[in-house]
């Protein structure tokens, strides 16, 4: 029995599966909403499922790209929940769940979550049977930046996720179609399905070893800018643009 | 009963394990301090990605020191605001994922509430009514707590905590961070008299503080005489700020207790550890006939174990948190009832 959390995009999801697949799932478009959301919504489908968490046999959950606090609210359950109870723990991209549920075009795809400030997070996917493939790195950019890229491959590519959607101008002006809201955001189900022979490989991960996916080092900006002026201070600051994680 | 706390509202990964409201069995924190030191204060993302980092293990650790396993434990209490919204997530999502885990209560504490009642870790019973002064890197409050356990916050900051005004000056002197214990240590060495600066709302009746004021005029000061060629002792600077700072403090918190008729005095928080502060407390306190509460240092500073004593107590009446709580960066202290110590645990 798994239980899967996603949280990191506007939508959240939850879901709980077992040898046959999907016993219940709880999903939440309120954004801003994620802390409130993801405990009820694990103690319903636990009720849904008709089970105690005891019956558990791993925690699978989403480590992004994608809303920093969204991401530390499943993550920080997922540990927390899997260290009580002493189960193993499979983590997976954000970006692989969005492409998973794609799985069935016939195109390339590229899947795009929003990164906010004007920036998105990218991977690009090979159909596969059973799934997709991965073929490239995880990136982080301006949406113009992965345009230029879609262009200068001659592919027929499928953009899907809610960085599309938001830069959907950008992105539609190369060859790529985009896909709709329907498919946009990484969800608890792609993420069980992914997860899932991993857990049978025993591919897993100790609660304490899952470590989010940012691909941005954290703002450190503080408004004090007059250190060590006097008095054989340090004077120039180390860098307060970015800084180590 | 054993409560699990777990304080994640800054910069200190805390868990600990009390029992009975009052016995702390384990108490431990994993410091971020190194983390923040680049940037002479405390940067809310790096915060957070700390608070992820650190939070099983430090749980762990304090399930080993406690000698105890999730199974002993019978409720999770965990700060759940005021504070940094990204760093109380992180606790409040764990604190959810342990009380889902065991099937046990989960209870949210404020903050503040949990560091007025650190306090009975050593004590027992809190004195009602109490005055309580609460200066940290994020906090600089005066708070109330009356006959009937009604909390009220008095006053408080309208700019700079006072933990942050010493980690900006000290950062202006060049100094280490943080920076209270710099300019503690560099004040023993100087004189506080050598420079007035200001006693910001000193005179204006209210208990509220200000400490921009305080940190301009030290700027200020210090170009002036530079820029007159005059030779400015750092030891002097510190030791002449951080006594502006004290003043205010003690004057307020004493006038706080008259004005309530309080005889009971707490003083708590990271800054508590300020060594002129505990001494010009003391002394004023003894002067007025006034008992004054000082916890030592590891309950003084954040710390988990204020978070699951102030847990215990509303657990013992009966209080109990929803699965949906919410981590409120804003969450307000006024109205809240204090439950007193159960009997059997006094």
């Amino acid at each position: 029995m798994l239980l899967g959390l996603e949280t990191t995009t506007r939508h959240a999801s939850v879901a709980i599966a077992g040898d046959t697949g999907l016993l219940a799932s709880a999903r939440t478009g309120r954004h801003g909403r994620h802390g409130e959301f993801v405990a009820p919504a694990i103690d319903f489908c636990r009720r849904e499922a008709g089970i105690d968490l005891d019956a558990l046999t791993g925690v699978a959950v989403s480590l992004g790209p994608g809303l920093f606090t969204g991401m530390r609210v499943g993550i920080a359950t997922a540990q927390a929940l899997a260290h009580a109870r002493g189960l193993p723990v499979v983590g997976l991209a954000s970006l692989d769940l969005v492409a998973f549920a794609a799985r069935h075009t016939r195109r390339s795809i590229c899947a795009v979550i929003d990164a906010r400030r004007g920036e998105v997070a990218w991977a690009r996917y090979q159909p596969a049977p059973g799934g997709v493939q991965r073929r490239t790195e995880l990136a982080l950019g301006p949406p113009e930046r992965l345009a230029g890229e879609l262009e200068a491959d001659r592919e027929e590519v499928l953009c899907v996720g809610d960085g599309a959607l938001a830069h959907r101008e950008v992105l539609s002006a190369t060859r790529a179609a985009i896909a709709d809201e329907a498919a946009a955001y990484p969800s608890a189900e792609s993420l069980l399905a992914l997860a899932r022979p991993r857990f049978a490989r025993h591919e897993t991960q100790r609660p304490e070893e899952l470590a989010p996916i940012y691909l941005r080092r954290p703002d450190a900006k503080i408004g004090w800018q007059e250190r060590g002026a006097l008095h054989g201070g340090h004077g120039g600051a180390p860098a307060v643009q970015e800084g180590a994680p | 009963m054993l409560t699990l706390g777990i304080e994640t509202s800054c910069d200190e990964t805390a868990v600990a394990i009390v029992a009975d409201g009052v016995t702390v069995r384990s108490n431990v924190i994993g410091s971020q301090i190194e983390r923040h030191r680049p940037y002479g204060g405390v940067v809310p993302e790096v915060a957070a990605r700390a608070h992820l980092e650190l939070l099983v293990p430090t749980i762990d650790r304090a399930l080993v020191e406690a000698g105890a396993t999730y199974d002993d434990l019978d409720a999770v209490a965990v700060a759940s605001g005021p504070g940094l919204v990204g760093a109380l997530l992180v606790g409040v999502s764990a604190a959810k994922g342990i009380a889902l885990a065991h099937d046990r209560d989960l209870i949210g504490v404020n903050h503040l509430e949990g560091h007025v009642c650190a306090a009975q870790l050593e004590l027992g019973r809190l004195p009602r009514p109490l005055v309580a002064l609460v200066v940290s890197g994020g906090h600089t409050a005066l708070l109330l707590l009356d006959a009937q356990g009604r909390m009220r916050e008095l006053g408080a900051t309208i700019d700079d905590a006072a933990g942050e005004a010493y980690d900006k000056i000290a950062r202006f002197l060049g100094l280490g961070y943080p920076g209270g214990p710099e300019i503690d240590r560099l004040s023993l060495s100087g004189d506080a008299e050598a420079i007035a600066f200001p006693r910001a709302m000193l005179d204006e009746g209210g208990f509220d503080f200000s400490l921009s004021g305080l940190k301009t005029a030290v700027v200020r000061e210090l170009r002036r005489r530079e820029a007159a060629g005059r030779e400015v002792p750092v030891a002097d600077v510190a030791a002449s700020f951080q006594e502006a700072i004290v003043d205010v403090q003690v004057a307020k918190t004493l006038a706080a207790a008259e004005a309530h008729d309080v005889g009971d005095v707490l003083v708590v928080g990271g800054v508590a550890a300020n060594s002129r502060l505990r001494e010009r407390m003391r002394q004023a306190c003894e002067a007025t006939d006034r008992r004054l509460l000082l916890p030592s240092p590891a309950l003084c500073t954040d710390n988990g174990a204020m978070i699951a004593a102030a847990g215990a107590n509303r657990l013992a009446d009966g209080q109990r948190s929803e699965l949906g709580l919410s981590a409120d960066a804003g969450l307000a202290l006024d109205g809240l009832v204090l439950p007193d110590l159960p009997e059997a645990w006094r």
